[in-house]
């Protein structure tokens, strides 16, 4: 079969199912009780297996196997949960990641997972090594194993939930007397018979064959009962014409576990719950399947929809610029209209290219809870605002930065459980990652409550890598001072640890974050925890930039970084340490001359004893940048200068203006130190 | 382009710098434009001309005069940008005039000699003799490498 059409699918819905394990083990290590989980857990294995094995993905479908196995198990509560068991379910799960994710980049998804389906393996046997010393005698009676029947996975599940609630099962194999004439008949009285003392689950043949007579003498049903099998055996014998009966339990090793293994009295207790949750769930999943319609749509289609508004977003640019030159009204008032209609499929586009952070953040509790256990803190992480939603460009990137900072806040923030004590705090940890939208941007904050910044040991590292003097030192706040742990070339962390601080610092992330036009802060208290801040723009793809003009070139300063414009005289120019400032409001900002930055060709240096400036800021230093002649506010769409020109100074992109021309988008960042 | 060897002919865009002919694949070609107006992009190397909106996507734009060090020349009538796509990007040439396309025998490419006129042996994979033609078979991949930032003298 060609399976290589529903390729992506297999990988997005195993990503899914995979996330799912992963979230409900977590929970399943907190609430260990909680059977209706592990049953959560094992739909999303079981799906992922069958799928698996449909696209021929053999390793797959043989690690989630036993992962199953194992979790059938904990379900039937022969296992009990321990971190033990966790962590090899968790890194078959990771396994399994490993596996789709060589699938997605083109491989084969092989991987040598022997040694953990080994542990897995010990793992169930572990918990059933009771089952097999006490494995019970029952009738092994004339009937050989290759005449009993097989189950499918929800034959199974019926099985061994019956034996959980009291019942057994029997194949009961019935011979008909060969001179039999009314065949059809006979099975129907068999089945009635049958159908009182218990439950039918399977036939062999079908039942559709038996009622047409098409079979020789022997039929063999599945029965699931109360009644003993001599019973059974008797009722069946009563009706005439049939040569002998043959009652046997079900008895396949994975069954015979189940059956007698348990402790009634414990199962009784457990299954109902189970079952409910059962049922409860599907009726959530039928509901939220009507309510809610979705399609699935290739991100990729979303992007090129994405391209062409742009296209259109350009040439809106160009109708604007020539509606303005030819006044006529009645182009005006379409070219309006046309920008009205064109804004609001511009925020609808951006609004579907909009996933929440939940899919960023779902990946952090499983790190945090490994973190914790390779330092040996407890720590509990706290997710708040998963569901708040982001540019698909922003969400790409804003992962590895998160992840360094919840490194950090693991690493050098929170304190190790008997220093916690020590300082009459909880022994636990906590970390919170707080997601939430204002106004147009969006904010990540993580806060812990562990050791904070330690004001002299920022203060004396940051002298001793030059950071700043010690004069200067004296002066900072101590809001000042946690900043210093962002500046590049610092690391708290005594020791290079494997976990954080490997030289690479906070001063990657704030770039990082700066990169995507966000700001970053962070707020500490000594001794009772930081805050990190990060803020975000919502989209990356359109924004709103102030155009100057530079002799003849079109810069694009965006609007975000913008405090305001100016119109100065040259007089106001001072100058301090070779470098030209003016006062702004108070403040002594520094003067940069675009032109010379930009190395623009002068054309004619006539000086005007009036300059145009414009005012940018970054986080709270604010600078002055002189340009020619401002020309307006625009919404332009972000283009990067493609990969042949890696980072250019100073510029952060380009545009393509209403005229076709292309102007370049100035990186404020970069300009302010 | 190696791929390209085992086949008995293959099919190269022809164009023109000063005096010398130039060859480079056809597959790579994506299209040939008239000048457009460029933007300048600061603080790159000489030969980056700068940028231009080719159809709605920024494409940065090399001179292959000044790539190879030859004498630059005021654009005419007759200079072309030669569009190619690598693997990662899309890159304008401007050359002096694109010529012809033309199928030449794989056997009549031959190694580089020592020393091809003033340009960097780096960048020719080949030469091809076809007639009186002398075609220098470029490898686009040397040059055209990335441009990593330049200058950081920040401020």
């Amino acid at each position: 079969m060609d399976t290589s059409q529903y390729l992506e699918m297999f990988i997005d819905e195993s990503k899914e199912h995979l996330q799912a394990c992963n979230e409900h083990l977590l929970e399943l290590e907190k609430n260990p009780l909680n059977l209706a989980i592990v049953n959560e857990v094992f739909r999303s294995a079981h799906t992922l297996k069958g799928m698996s094995a449909t696209m021929g993905y053999e390793d797959i479908a043989d690690l989630t196997h036993m992962m199953e196995n194992v979790l059938d198990a904990i379900r039937n509560s022969k296992i009990r949960v321990t971190t033990e068991i966790l962590d090899v379910v968790l890194q078959a799960v990771d396994y399994l990641e490993e596996m789709v994710m060589d699938i997605a980049s083109g491989g084969t998804g092989k991987k040598d997972v022997t040694k953990l389906v080994e542990s897995l393996n010990r793992i169930e046997v572990g918990g059933a090594v009771v089952a097999e010393t006490a494995a019970a005698v029952v009738l092994e009676d004339e009937v050989s194993h290759e005449d009993s029947l097989s189950y499918d996975g929800y034959e199974m599940t019926v099985i061994s939930q019956s034996f959980e609630q009291g019942f057994s099962a029997f194949e009961i194999n019935v011979k008909l007397r060969d001179d039999c004439l009314l065949k059809a008949a006979r099975v129907y009285m068999v089945f009635e018979i049958l159908e009182k003392s218990g439950e039918i689950i399977k036939s062999e043949p079908k039942v559709e064959r038996l009622e047409n007579e098409d079979f020789n003498e022997t039929f063999t049903v599945a029965l699931i009962t109360k009644e003993d099998a001599d019973v059974l055996k008797a009722k069946v014998l009563k009706v005439s014409e049939i040569e002998s009966v043959t009652v046997i339990p079900v008895k396949t090793d994975y069954l015979m576990r189940d059956a007698d293994e348990e402790p009634a009295k414990e199962t009784e207790s457990i299954a109902p719950t189970s079952i409910d949750a059962e049922t409860k769930k599907g009726k959530r999943n039928s509901g939220v399947q009507s309510g809610n319609k979705t399609i699935r749509v290739n991100i990729d289609r979303l992007d090129v929809l994405m391209n062409l508004f742009e296209e259109l977003i350009i040439d809106r640019g160009r109708l604007q610029s020539i509606a303005s030159e030819i006044h006529n009204p009645e182009l005006n008032e379409t070219v309006e209209r046309i920008t009205r209609v064109s804004g609001d499929l511009q925020s609808i586009i951006l609004n579907m290219r909009m996933i929440p952070v939940e899919t960023v953040f779902n990946r952090f509790p499983k790190m945090v809870r490994q973190l914790a256990r390779d330092l040996n803190k407890k720590v509990e992480l706290e997710i708040i605002g998963a569901e708040t939603e982001l540019d698909r460009t922003v969400i790409d990137e804003i992962g590895d930065p998160l992840v360094h900072l919840i490194r950090n806040a693991l690493d050098h923030g929170i304190e190790s459980p008997a220093e916690r004590v020590a300082k009459g705090k909880p022994e636990e940890g906590t970390v919170t990652l707080r997601a939430y939208h204002s106004g147009n941007h969006v904010f990540i904050e993580l806060e812990d409550d562990g050791a904070g910044v330690n004001r002299e040991r920022v203060l004396a590292k940051a002298i001793k890598s030059g950071i700043v003097t010690k004069e200067a030192a004296e002066s900072l706040t101590d809001r000042q001072v946690a900043e210093l742990i962002l500046a590049s070339g610092f690391s708290t962390a005594e020791k290079i640890s494997d976990v954080s601080g490997r030289g690479v610092g906070l001063d990657v992330v704030k770039n990082t974050i700066e990169s995507l036009g966000g700001f970053m802060s962070i707020e500490s208290k000594e001794g009772q925890g930081s805050l990190f801040q990060v803020q975000l723009p919502l989209t990356l793809s359109i924004i709103s930039v102030m155009l100057v003009e530079l002799k003849k070139e079109v810069f694009a300063i965006p609007l975000s970084s913008i405090i305001e414009t100016a119109i100065i005289q040259t007089s106001e120019i001072m100058n301090a340490h070779n470098q030209q400032v003016i006062d702004f409001r108070g403040n002594i900002i520094p003067l940069l001359n675009l032109t010379e930055i930009f190395e623009i060709p002068e054309r004619n240096s006539e000086s005007d004893d009036y300059l145009s400036v414009v005012i940018v800021r970054k986080g709270e230093r604010l600078a002055g940048l002189v340009v020619d002649s401002f020309i307006g506010q625009q919404e332009i769409v972000l283009k990067s200068l493609g990969d042949y020109l890696q980072s250019v100074f100073a510029i952060s992109g380009a545009t393509i203006l209403g005229n076709g021309q292309v102007a370049l988008i100035v990186d404020c960042n970069a300009l302010i130190k | 382009m190696t791929d390209k060897l085992n086949q008995k002919e293959m099919k190269v865009i022809v164009f023109q710098l000063l005096d010398m002919e130039y060859a480079i694949s056809v597959d790579i070609v994506q299209s040939i434009e008239k000048v457009l107006s460029i933007t300048r992009v600061p603080k790159t190397p000489a030969y980056v001309k700068g940028v231009i909106n080719l159809r709605g996507i920024v494409t940065p734009i090399v001179d292959l005069r000044e790539r190879f060090g030859l004498t630059s020349k005021e654009m005419d009538d007759s200079t072309r940008i030669i569009i190619v796509t690598l693997d990662e990007f899309d890159v304008g040439l401007i050359v002096d005039a694109a010529n012809d396309v033309l199928d030449i025998p794989v056997n009549a490419i031959e190694p580089q000699p020592e020393v091809v006129g003033s340009v960097e042996s780096d960048f020719i994979s080949g030469v091809a003799k076809v007639g009186k033609h002398l075609l220098v078979m470029l490898n686009l991949d040397k040059v055209l490498e990335p441009v990593k930032r330049v200058t950081s003298d920040e401020l």
